[in-house]
């Protein structure tokens, strides 16, 4: 019997076409096959983005399930307890964590630029901001007046703090290892991808702290 | 560029490999190693073993349900059986047994020398026997196992006997999050590797079908998997820190945690069916000697599975105080995903339809699977549908349907990828006999057993029980037997897989003349897979052009 060979290229859907057209950032995280198996750096940041979409969807887990408590519970504070305090301790920690994000990212053009010692300081500056914000987040769960067992309120906020606190703990040793590293002679390139992987971390320790900023001290009982 | 193959005709390639292969360095299976050929292999073997683990807690399962009363194990060793034997054949079976075989072939498959992160790839290997030894170990605490079956429902699983911290349901919870931690590791590297080690010329509608069903499974993994792990993270919470998300009288809500569980959970199954259809989509065009039917709807209609699975979950909830809105919307979306898996049934049939078929011990498995997947299918409609739903929900009817498809057909599956991809691991040929032997013990009592379950369920027997009342009896019989039939089919399995590895004759670089970029290296494959990095100029499954394979100038087809 004689059969036709099925030419799969026949078909109108061009996964070429479209990617040519595609912005040039885009593309970076989405090359066509061959060539690209030397680009560690660009391999290492797709990877890398890819896995904090997978982080996201766990924060993501945990805000619904304090979006669904809070909204399905009568009694959301339990007599005597008022919840979280927007003193100010909790808003020059949030001022000191964004604004690290505008301090890390020159960092890493520096180090871009090859001005080592430039990356070094802004490196040093965004790991104090880090520290302090958690020194602060230390201080602000001593001054509160309930526990992680205290009602669902004391339950959802150590966790979603807390959680969020063990990624700002992450990111700021990933930033200590990466300016060991900047002072080992000849590592200086390798650690190009690290930095890249850390800033863009940092700002995923933002961006997250802004959603759960929102939701804990700004949606008022 | 051209591929010099003149080597491969002439014999001292061949010897040079068994060398290689030869050079007694089996201890390497044993260590940490990046070689994706080795790591797939690690996780292959490894998985097996807990294959058997759970297939014997099955028996027992199966020896009590022989009568009635209650009498072989008590009512908490019962709860424990069925517990460990589901968690372990999902997260210790199918789903890591999955990851080693894409291990193994997505590099050979897209022409790469590794995957793209391979120290990463160990790590998430080595994870898994300790996760996997502690869940074991639960059986020798006080009080045993976990008790609340796979999906752990809370408040149940909360109420474990008072003592100690360290309990069943503990090291159930820590166990889990220790392999998802491992899967979503794996699934970075899977998602980087396809994306960024493609050879030249191998284009996304140049992959073959069994790459993009890893592709669509472990995006579910990166998009899903975290669900579970947050969901068990404050389960382990509840359990042990005072704190009461799920506890309904601390104002908490066990609802949301099934919502989070079946976030993942459903999609769960298609991270374990996804890859099988990879398979058949490689051995039926194989063993028919056509291109696979309608390749680019096979390889698109696998991603729209992907993402309809994504919402469909609350179909798990029916009977969960789920509004009716959602009721409707998850039943309507739940309809949907017959559209692209029945494009796939159908790619299958039209690929073998007419055709000569080459009935060798692969075909044969993943001919049966197949079929068994549209049985399996069927119910899981019919189970999709509220009303029907609210009825069998929780009997031996949903057991009957998921059995059908996680054993009928993503086993054997697996099963027919051993069969098929055998001697390009091992560089040698399985006993073809013992095969068949191997195929026929399995297919039938597994769907006697199977099959009787659906009866039991549509007359009312529940499921999770250890004592049933005698009008059930007949059936239970029937099953129990083949049960303990289809468990004795492993042993021509192992004999064979074994003997065959050791002293089998030797194979050549592609025994069943199949087209994929894996058959155009030496079997075993050498460390980097390919002496030098293959150019594709042509699509998958060219089967009905017998001059090519996908790539040019070889000469795979005599
Ligand atoms: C593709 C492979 C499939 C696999 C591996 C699979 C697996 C499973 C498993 C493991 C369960 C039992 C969960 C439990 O422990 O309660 C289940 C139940 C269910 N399945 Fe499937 N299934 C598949 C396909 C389908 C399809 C195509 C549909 C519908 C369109 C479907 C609908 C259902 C429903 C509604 C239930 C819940 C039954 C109940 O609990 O009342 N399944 N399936
Ligand atoms: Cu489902």
């Amino acid at each position: 019997m004689q059969r036709r060979t099925i030419h799969i290229d026949e078909s109108p859907i061009r996964f070429d076409l479209w990617r040519r057209r595609l912005p040039n950032w885009l593309q970076r995280f989405l090359p066509s096959g061959g060539g690209s198996h030397e680009d560690h750096h660009g391999k290492g940041m797709f990877g890398f983005t890819v896995f904090l979409l997978s982080e996201s969807i766990i924060f993501l887990s945990f805000i619904f399930t304090y979006v669904a408590l809070r909204l399905t519970t009568k009694n959301w504070l339990p007599p005597g307890i008022s919840g979280p305090e927007l003193s100010t301790i909790v808003v020059i920690n949030t001022v000191v964590l964004l604004s690290s994000s505008f301090v890390i990212q020159p960092a890493e053009n520096a180090l871009k630029r090859n001005q080592l010692k430039k990356f070094r300081w802004l490196w040093l500056i965004t790991i104090a901001m880090g520290s302090y914000f958690l020194v602060g987040l230390l201080i602000e769960w001593k001054s509160l007046d309930f526990k992680i067992t205290t009602g669902l309120v004391g339950s959802t906020f150590y966790l979603l703090t807390g959680f969020h606190g063990l990624h700002v703990l992450a990111g700021v040793v990933l930033q200590i290892i990466m300016l060991i590293r900047s002072f080992i002679p000849g590592n200086y390139n390798k650690t190009h991808f690290g930095t890249s992987a850390t800033t863009l971390f940092w700002h995923f320790v933002d961006v997250v702290w802004v959603f759960l900023f929102s939701l804990l001290y700004l949606w008022r009982a | 560029m051209t591929h010099d193959f003149s080597q491969e005709i002439t014999g001292d390639r061949e010897s040079e490999n068994s060398q290689n292969q030869e050079g007694n360095n089996w201890q390497q299976y044993f260590t940490f190693n990046t070689d994706h050929k080795v790591i797939g292999i690690q996780y292959m073997v490894m998985t097996f073993m807990f294959f058997l683990i759970g297939g014997l807690l099955a028996m027992l399962i199966r020896a009590e349900l022989l009568t009635p009363e209650s009498n072989l194990v008590d009512r908490p060793l019962y709860n424990g059986l069925f517990t460990m034997h589901g968690t372990i054949m999902i997260f210790l079976w199918i789903i890591p047994f999955n990851a080693g075989l894409s291990n193994y072939l997505v590099p050979l498959m897209i022409g790469a020398r590794d995957m793209a992160f391979p120290l990463l790839n160990a790590i998430s290997f080595w994870i898994l026997p300790p996760a996997g030894l502690l869940l074991l170990s639960s059986f020798f605490v006080p009080n045993g196992t976990a008790q609340s079956g796979w999906w752990s429902y809370p408040p149940i699983s909360l109420q474990i006997p008072g003592g100690g911290l360290i309990n069943g349901e503990f090291i159930w919870i820590v166990s889990l999050v220790l392999i998802g931690i491992s899967s979503i590791m794996g699934a970075v590297n899977f998602m980087t590797t396809i994306f960024w080690m493609r050879a030249p010329g191998m284009t996304f509608f140049r992959m073959p079908v069994f790459v993009w069903s890893v592709l669509s499974a472990q995006l579910l993994q990166l998009i899903n998997l975290p669900a579970l792990t947050g969901a068990l993270i404050l389960l382990l919470f509840d359990l042990s820190f005072g704190t009461q998300f799920f506890k309904p009288d601390g104002n908490g809500d066990p609802i949301i945690y099934q919502h989070l569980f079946w976030f993942y959970s459903h999609p769960a199954v298609y991270i374990m069916a996804l890859p099988a259809f990879g398979i058949f989509a490689e051995v039926l065009p194989a063993f028919s000697r056509n291109p696979l039917f309608g390749y680019r709807s096979v390889a698109l209609a696998t991603l729209g599975i992907a993402f309809i699975s994504i919402f469909v979950w609350a179909h798990h909830m029916f009977t969960s105080a789920t509004p009716g809105w959602m009721r409707m919307t998850f039943m309507a979306t739940s309809m949907l995903v017959a559209i692209p898996t029945g494009i796939k049934a159908f790619a299958w049939t039209a690929t073998i339809w007419r055709s000569k078929l080459h009935l060798e011990t692969p075909m044969l498995f993943a001919m049966g699977g197949a079929a068994m997947f549209i049985f399996g299918g069927v119910t899981g409609v019919m189970l999709a549908a509220t009303p029907f739903d609210i009825h069998v929900n929780n009997t031996y009817f949903v057991v009957g349907h998921f059995h059908y498809i996680v054993f009928n057909t993503i086993t054997m599956a697996i099963f027919a990828a051993i069969y098929y991809w055998f001697p390009k691991i091992t560089g040698r040929m399985y006993a073809e006999g013992w095969g068949k032997l191997h195929f026929w013990l399995t297919f039938i009592p597994a769907n006697i057993t199977f099959f009787s379950m659906h009866p039991l369920g549509l007359q009312g027997m529940l499921r999770r029980v250890s004592s049933y009342d005698p009008q059930y009896q007949g059936w239970n019989i029937i099953a129990s037997l083949a049960s303990f039939l289809l468990g004795a089919s492993t042993l021509p399995f192992i004999a064979n897989i074994v003997g065959s590895w050791l002293y089998g004759p030797r194979a050549v670089d592609n025994p069943w003349h199949a087209t994929g970029l894996e058959w155009t290296t030496s079997s075993p494959p050498p460390r980097d897979n390919f002496e030098e990095i293959p150019i594709v100029k042509r699509p998958p499954y060219d089967y009905g052009n017998p001059k090519y394979s996908i790539i040019e100038n070889s000469n795979n087809n005599e």
